[in-house]
């Protein structure tokens, strides 16, 4: 990547090159046409101008460690710093420490229960306070407080005895090695201690409201139900930020949101980003800059395997050999998305060109139907052992184009004997306790199965993360193999990349052929932006298009 | 006069209850919840998410529920957001004053061309105008407004280029004429509807005043029509537009859904919007209740408004 990226991981420069190689040389190479690197800027020039940030959604929750929605992660990049940040090639890079902590430089212990994180002495917060180690060790303690709503408690909840060493470094031990915690790292912002502690109760502190971090941008205001605007910090330790205002806009409307991209009201589309409908048009228009990016999330036919008409994978191989995925891409989302085999996204280093490809084929299911026994009935839907091959299809009313695939599907499966019914619900009851607790027949679901770029999908996959069974995760499938199983646990406590890459490659082949989901495709945003804008650089590793809103600038 | 308000405000009290009792019910009972979309979220568990819902209080009987809000609103604490933790009054206050502003001058607007067309219908009916506003009223009628919104934006901003796409005001500039430039379009689109309900309830009321026997005798007196109609007919046409007026107020408060969203107009309708999407149950209720209170005071305050004007009416 950068001379940065280069020298300040503590991954070996072979692991960072061999890592950067599998990351793509787009990657590699686009910061650099973009005139400015990815995290940093070239010259100390004052900070000016603005870009407006148009959301479909309205940020809302700007305490970091509080549960909160994607949008939010736009502020908490720009205002905070965490111990580390993820790159768009998925390598870790230090941000409020100054290594990356491994097995080899002694930041890990071998047995990978011991942390240490060395951090840096020159940064301070909003206010002026400078930043230690006691903010650390205060904000992994509040996560796990248990009066405080937190976001996500997975790993955090594996830390204990943590012990600030000295300002700039802090220690913990981990009841068990855990691997992923890494990239979670990458998703904890730190909070300062000074401001939170004084409070009784830190879920209505006047700091939810006003945040006070360590990031390139300082809060400035916000205008509820209309925008929020950040204003640069001029003391922020890195290099950055260029622009002197940040400003996300809150547009809800989504075609309204394209329009005012169109007419020059904001500078840059965030999500939910342009619609495919919109791509061919906007690639057209003069002086915007328009892209495919891959995106985490792939989109899927899910199935609930505890169904007695899904437990035989010949049914399932059947369906998916119905599935004409190109027709569905290219015909109802403008070629927008791209198919795939897996739930690992494609940029990542641990995703799996080698899987079977899909092929659309209506006579072979219907042999593979046929062979198992089963046999179309009176009113031509095939069925076995008393079981009839029918089944709800769900997702989320109001999607127009997820109502089209459905459509087509059901077309489909009908010519092959099996009957489909369409039954959709809205977003709040759909993604409720019907998906959580595996309430449903199938579903179509674009859902992301990684926490920063990190490979382990055991919340997903494992099948003791089973809701429906007591279980801790969200397998709604009810997904369940041994193997999958132990590698999975394999996984979370091995931390050499290499490994850990066989280790999810053979996840991958078993998934894929085990279809718990049938896979469609990966999904790509259309993102936009005024061509006036410099050092945009998409990073499917995070949530959010502003992960590095501090190296944007205007060309001057 | 004050037996009639005693009266009225017990009255109001009870529909209060009702409709906040139905209102938490019917919101509550909804299947999925202000967590459900933290379902997908690949690092939340269900563990998590019940954990989220018993620090919230979500897991508490509904009745529990209930009186804990009911008590709450008594005492002037009217809860807090799910979304951001912000006290429901604040978020209702920080919406309010970007819809009144809108429904203000697109009700402004509304009234005076919708009276005018009305009487001016009225008086020369089924001549070629009173046949146009018909027309067009029923255009106004049929056809949905963010269809008007957008075509709106289409011709007069990616078009001509005259007024913006939306939003309240520029961000970084917000000054008079940049406020009342962005308020064009909307509040036009927004007036389109109410211009055509004011003019047909006016033409009607006029037309009804004009029959009556006391304007026969004003003609006979020799009165000129001129004054007739300034001094008796549209004295009398108003009355029943204050009633109606009176039942619009809270419309105008809880605001214009479809016209805030195309023009991303940063006002109640879209609040509403936003917190059932969210499933925010405590400003939901906070909108319910302000919604209620507002019927209620628009109708208190139209008897008032209407005895006052009209003394063969005694309220009592």
């Amino acid at each position: 990547m950068t001379k940065r990226s280069a020298t300040t991981s503590n991954y070996s420069r072979r692991d960072a090159l061999r890592m950067a190689a599998f990351g793509g040389a787009a990657g590699l190479i686009a910061p650099h046409l973009l005139g400015k690197p990815v995290l940093a800027r070239t010259s100390s020039a004052k900070p000016t101008g603005r870009v407006i940030v148009g959301l479909g959604q309205e940020p809302t929750v700007f305490n970091p460690l509080m549960v909160h929605i994607e949008v939010d992660d736009g502020v908490h990049f720009s205002v905070f710093d965490a111990l580390f940040r993820i790159d768009p090639q998925g390598v870790v890079q230090p941000n409020l420490a100054v290594e990356v902590p491994n097995q080899k430089n002694g930041g890990i212990s071998e047995d990978g229960l011991k942390w240490r994180i060395r951090l840096r002495d020159d940064v301070r917060w909003h206010d002026g306070k400078p930043f230690s180690a006691e903010d650390v060790k205060f904000t992994l303690e509040l996560i796990m407080n248990p009066n405080f709503r937190s976001w996500r408690t997975a790993g955090h909840a594996l830390v204990r005895d943590i012990t600030v060493v000295s300002p700039t470094e802090i220690a913990w031990r981990m009841e068990e090695a855990f691997a992923p915690y890494l990239s979670f790292l990458t998703e904890t912002f730190i909070v300062p201690k000074h401001i939170l502690e004084k409070e009784a109760n830190q879920n209505s502190a006047a700091f939810n409201q006003i945040p006070v971090g360590t990031g390139p941008f300082k809060w400035g205001q916000r205008v509820a139900g209309d925008y929020l605007e950040l204003v640069a910090n001029p003391d922020y330790f890195g290099e950055g930020p260029h622009i002197e205002r940040l400003v996300f806009k809150y547009i809800p409307d989504i075609t309204v949101l394209y329009t005012q991209f169109k007419s020059g009201d904001v500078d840059l589309v965030g999500q939910p980003y342009i619609t495919p409908d919109h791509y061919g048009e906007a690639k057209t228009l003069a002086s915007r800059v328009v892209t495919l990016v891959p995106r985490t999330a792939f989109e899927s036919f899910y199935l609930n395997m505890e169904r007695p008409q899904f437990k035989e994978l010949a049914v399932r191989e059947a369906l998916y050999a119905a599935i004409d995925k190109e027709a569905i891409a290219q015909g109802l989302y403008y070629g927008v998305p791209a198919p795939t085999e897996t739930f690992m996204p494609r940029q990542s280093f641990y995703y799996n060109p080698n899987l079977p490809a899909h092929e659309y084929n209506l006579d072979r299911a219907r042999q593979i139907l046929d062979q198992a026994g089963w046999v179309p009935g009176r009113d031509g839907v095939r069925a076995k052992s008393g079981v009839r091959l029918s089944f709800v299809n769900s997702t989320t009313s109001g999607d127009p184009l997820r109502e089209q695939v459905q459509q087509f599907l059901q077309q489909t499966f009908t010519q092959l004997g099996v009957e489909m019914k369409i039954s959709n619900l809205p977003a709040a009851v759909m993604w409720g306790e019907f998906w959580q607790k595996s309430q449903f027949d199938s579903v179509i679901v674009g859902s992301t199965y990684l926490i920063g770029a990190d490979p382990d999908v055991t919340n997903r996959l494992h099948s003791r993360s089973i809701a429906a069974m007591g279980g801790r995760g969200s397998n709604n499938a009810q997904y369940s193999n041994p193997e999958v199983d132990a590698l999975l646990d394999k996984g979370a406590r091995t931390f050499d990349p290499e490994a850990r890459r066989a280790i999810y490659y053979r996840v991958q082949e078993l998934v894929r052929r085990d279809l718990p989901f049938l896979p469609l495709y990966q999904n790509n945003a259309v993102q936009g932006h005024k061509s006036g804008i410099s050092g945009i650089v998409p990073n499917g590793n995070t949530r959010t298009e502003s992960w590095n809103a501090l190296a944007w600038h205007w060309a001057s | 006069m004050s037996r009639f308000l005693l009266n009225r405000l017990s009255q109001s009290i009870v529909l209060l209850v009702i409709v906040s009792i139905i209102g938490f019910t019917v919101l509550n009972l909804m299947p999925g919840g202000p967590l459900a979309q933290f379902g997908l979220d690949p690092g939340m568990t269900q563990k998590d998410v019940e954990r989220l819902a018993a620090q919230l209080g979500l897991n508490r009987p509904l009745w529990i529920q209930y009186l804990d809000w009911a008590w709450r609103l008594v005492r002037g604490d009217w809860g807090h957001s799910f979304r951001d933790g912000s006290s429901v009054l604040a978020v209702i206050g920080q919406h309010l004053l970007a819809t009144l502003l809108l429904m203000g001058t697109s009700t402004a607007v509304a009234i005076a061309a919708g009276t005018w067309i009305g009487i001016r219908g009225a008086t020369h009916r089924y001549s070629l105008f009173d046949y146009c506003a018909t027309v067009g009223a029923m255009v106004a009628l049929s056809v949905p407004t963010f269809w008007f919104g957008l075509i709106g934006i289409y011709i007069f901003t990616l078009k001509l280029g005259w007024v913006p796409a939306g939003n309240m005001y520029t961000i970084g500039d917000g000054s008079v004429l940049d406020y009342l430039h962005h308020l064009i379009l909307p509040s036009l689109v927004l007036s389109l509807v109410h211009v055509a309900i004011w003019s047909r309830y006016m033409r009607t009321a006029t037309l009804d005043a004009l029959s009556q026997d006391f304007i026969k005798t004003a003609r006979a007196k020799g009165v000129s029509e001129r004054r007739i109609l300034l001094k008796h007919v549209v004295g009398n046409a108003l009355l029943p537009m204050i009633t109606l007026a009176g039942m619009q107020l809270p419309s105008i408060l809880t605001g214009a859904l479809v016209t805030e969203t195309v023009f991303t107009w940063p006002g109640m309708g879209r609040l509403f919007l936003d917190s059932l999407g969210y499933s925010d149950y405590p400003v939901v209720m906070g909108l319910l209740i302000f919604s209620a209170i507002l019927v209620v005071l628009g109708n208190l305050i139209a008897d008032i408004v209407i005895a006052t004007v009209d003394p063969r009416i005694r309220l009592g």
